[in-house]
């Protein structure tokens, strides 16, 4: 029964916690509860991608109703290989987040805190899971809306401004994306992805078809953070608490760069995306991303603040990608994918700690903590690597296959800002390391301790998993190319 | 409002009718206009009408706050626990059908149960979000 259902179980056992976990008394219980429920949901995201990763489709009809009239959930691959990443993620988070969440959630929210956790997961697994472009709308804003509140119980009340800062955009986002969807839909009459891509063929010439299609891609690139529509998301990042910034940064942006490449090359198509100029939009936005974001991010005072510029550079890479659009770039686009999600998931875990023990992220905090806390600030050097794309870590794999799709194409001068990007990432991960180990201590960080045992494991599972995938990259790099081809992207 | 004898009193008359007409959006919902999500907002109309004459207090005593959360979430674990009955019964998510012999009476048990949750999680829901707004200086 359960591999029937395994498709919907990922999304309706979260749900279900949710409320039971908004009314759970205590701080540890409700943790507890939700500690179970991610790795449960792990569990079965591996079960699924290990049943669709030879091609197999997993097809489910919400309610009975059949397909195109139902909901549909339909996995392949790629989707499996999003809700794996995002189920991972949660599941690593959350023995980091016991700690933490003590010290930063005041107790009567902890179960309200830890039901918008599931929430927001929900949301997230969902638009992986699902085949419905309008249940994808659905499930996108219970995600954002769950992450709104979440960000908006960090400590500082300057929290409360980033959240309604992301509401806005949020909201107009996905405000852009449902027009989007009402026009295609007026034009189709249908909503189901598969049968809105053959009834999308015929009419690729239609003015209605290229408005809506202009109005889903801008709607989606405001989710995902693209350059320039990415200004909600440093001091989302910043002010969240520090499981919410580490969850969110791993996941959400992915997320909706999954649900960009879904809709652009699965719904749409590659011949749909050649008549209109999306290809060359997304390489010239995806490149001033990556060069903008990351000069932003040298001048940053905040290691989060920072982090949060790198991660826009990050998802330019990976726009950049889908710019390209061959199956290389594809490929680059979703190894980048699990790879950013590893190396930001363990830079914002060691970004926690120290928040956790100094209680700020500011740069004149955290002099010569390096030396105090020496787990933390390895991390960050190995994390950091990563980011980089130094060989031998998995951030270098996904700069790799980047680079030769632009190659291929003899796109020397993308090629060139590939590397320019890097570069850069050096400047910013040095400037992190100059003052956490090179600088004299200051008052504040003298009687720093090492982070606790229960941030560390996770943070370290992270920093490992970016060495192992940098150095066995054939079940990622099989996947990816799996995915890549489901997409329909031709040479 | 202590000393308005009329507003009391209509008060007192007017709640049981906007809570019938709620309930009669309610479980007419199936054939007619209507439904969970308009009869839960018009039954948490009541008691907030209630509260604006009687004053929060006397409200909360009614209503109080953790007797709502408790309430928000049975809803959803209505809804989603009818989905999760049907996949026991050996059918999907949601699918009706199965809660009776005859399909037809399952969709309508289906439907009403599933209403039901919404219903009874946006009623408690739009009194958690009245009452955090009216109460904000209490709290704060």
């Amino acid at each position: 029964m359960i591999e029937q259902n395994l498709s919907l179980l990922l999304v309706v056992i979260p749900l279900l916690a949710a409320p039971v976990t908004a009314i759970l008394p205590g701080s540890r219980v409700p943790w507890l509860c939700t500690l179970i429920i991610t790795w449960l949901c792990f569990l079965l995201s591996i079960w699924q991608l290990s049943v669709v990763i030879d091609g197999n489709i997993i097809s489910y009809e919400l309610g009975g109703w059949s397909p195109p009239w139902g909901i549909e959930y339909r996995i392949d691959a790629l989707n499996a290989y999003i809700s794996l990443i995002v189920a991972g993620i949660a599941a690593i988070t959350l023995p980091f987040a016991l700690r933490t969440v003590e010290k930063e959630i005041p107790l009567r929210q902890t179960g309200l805190f830890y039901a918008a956790f599931l929430l927001c997961l929900v949301g997230l697994l969902g638009i992986a899971q699902t085949g419905d472009i309008f249940n994808l709308f659905v499930f996108l804003e219970i995600s954002s809306l769950s992450s709104y509140a979440l960000i908006a119980m960090g400590e500082q009340r300057r929290a409360l401004t980033a959240a309604y800062q992301y509401l806005i955009m949020g909201t107009i986002g996905a405000t852009f994306f449902l027009i989007g969807i009402g026009f295609v839909y007026s034009e189709t009459g249908t909503l189901n992805m598969m049968d809105l891509h053959q009834l999308l063929l015929p009419i690729y010439d239609h003015r209605t078809i290229h408005t809506g299609f202009a109005f889903i891609v801008v709607g989606i690139a405001l989710k995902l953070a693209l350059f320039p529509l990415h200004l909600w998301l440093p001091n989302a990042y910043k002010y969240a608490p520090s499981v919410i910034s580490v969850f969110l940064a791993a996941t959400a942006t992915k997320v909706a760069v999954y649900a960009m490449l879904r809709i652009v090359f699965g719904v749409f198509s590659s011949e749909f995306v050649d008549i209109t100029p999306t290809n060359h939009m997304f390489i010239v936005l995806g490149l001033s991303g990556v060069i903008v974001a990351s000069i932003a991010a040298i001048y940053q005072d905040d290691v989060k603040r920072l982090l949060a510029y790198s991660s826009v550079a990050q998802i330019g890479y990976m726009v950049l990608g889908m710019g390209l659009a061959t199956t290389l770039g594809i490929t680059a686009t979703v190894v980048h994918v699990f790879n950013h999600a590893l190396m930001k998931g363990a830079l914002f875990m060691a970004c926690g700690a120290l928040v956790y023990r100094v209680g700020s992220s500011q740069f004149d905090k955290l002099e010569g903590l390096g030396r105090k806390m020496p787990w933390t600030f390895a991390a960050i050097c190995i994390g950091g690597l990563s980011l980089i794309g130094v060989p031998g870590t998995a951030g270098f794999i996904s700069k790799w296959y980047l680079v030769i799709a632009a190659l291929e194409q003899q796109a020397w001068l993308i090629a060139f800002m590939i590397v320019l990007g890097s570069l850069l990432a050096v400047v910013y991960i040095w400037k992190i390391i100059e003052i956490m180990f090179f600088h004299a201590d200051s008052a504040s960080t003298t009687a720093v301790k090492e982070a606790p045992i229960s941030m560390l494991v996770p943070m370290w599972v992270l920093v490992i998993a970016n060495i192992y995938f940098g150095l066995n990259t054939e079940l990622m790099l099989s996947v990816a190319n799996t995915a890549a081809q489901i997409l329909g992207v031709s040479d | 409002m202590k000393h308005n004898l009329i507003l009391r009193v209509i008060a007192k008359y007017l709640f049981p009718v906007i809570a019938l007409f709620a309930f009669y959006v309610q479980f007419h919902g199936d054939f007619g206009p209507g439904g969970g999500f308009q009869a839960g907002v018009i039954l948490s109309v009541a008691f907030i009408f209630y509260a604006l004459i009687f004053g929060l207090d006397t409200t909360e005593k009614i209503a109080p706050p953790y007797f709502l959360r408790i309430m928000a979430s049975t809803g959803i674990l209505l809804y989603a626990g009818t989905g999760v009955t049907t996949l026991f019964m050996g059918g999907n998510f949601l699918d009706y059908d199965l809660l009776s012999v005859n399909p037809i009476e399952g969709q309508h048990i289906g439907i009403l149960l599933v209403e039901l949750g919404v219903g009874i999680t946006v009623s408690s829901v739009m009194l958690i979000i009245f009452f955090a707004f009216a109460g904000w200086e209490k709290n704060d």
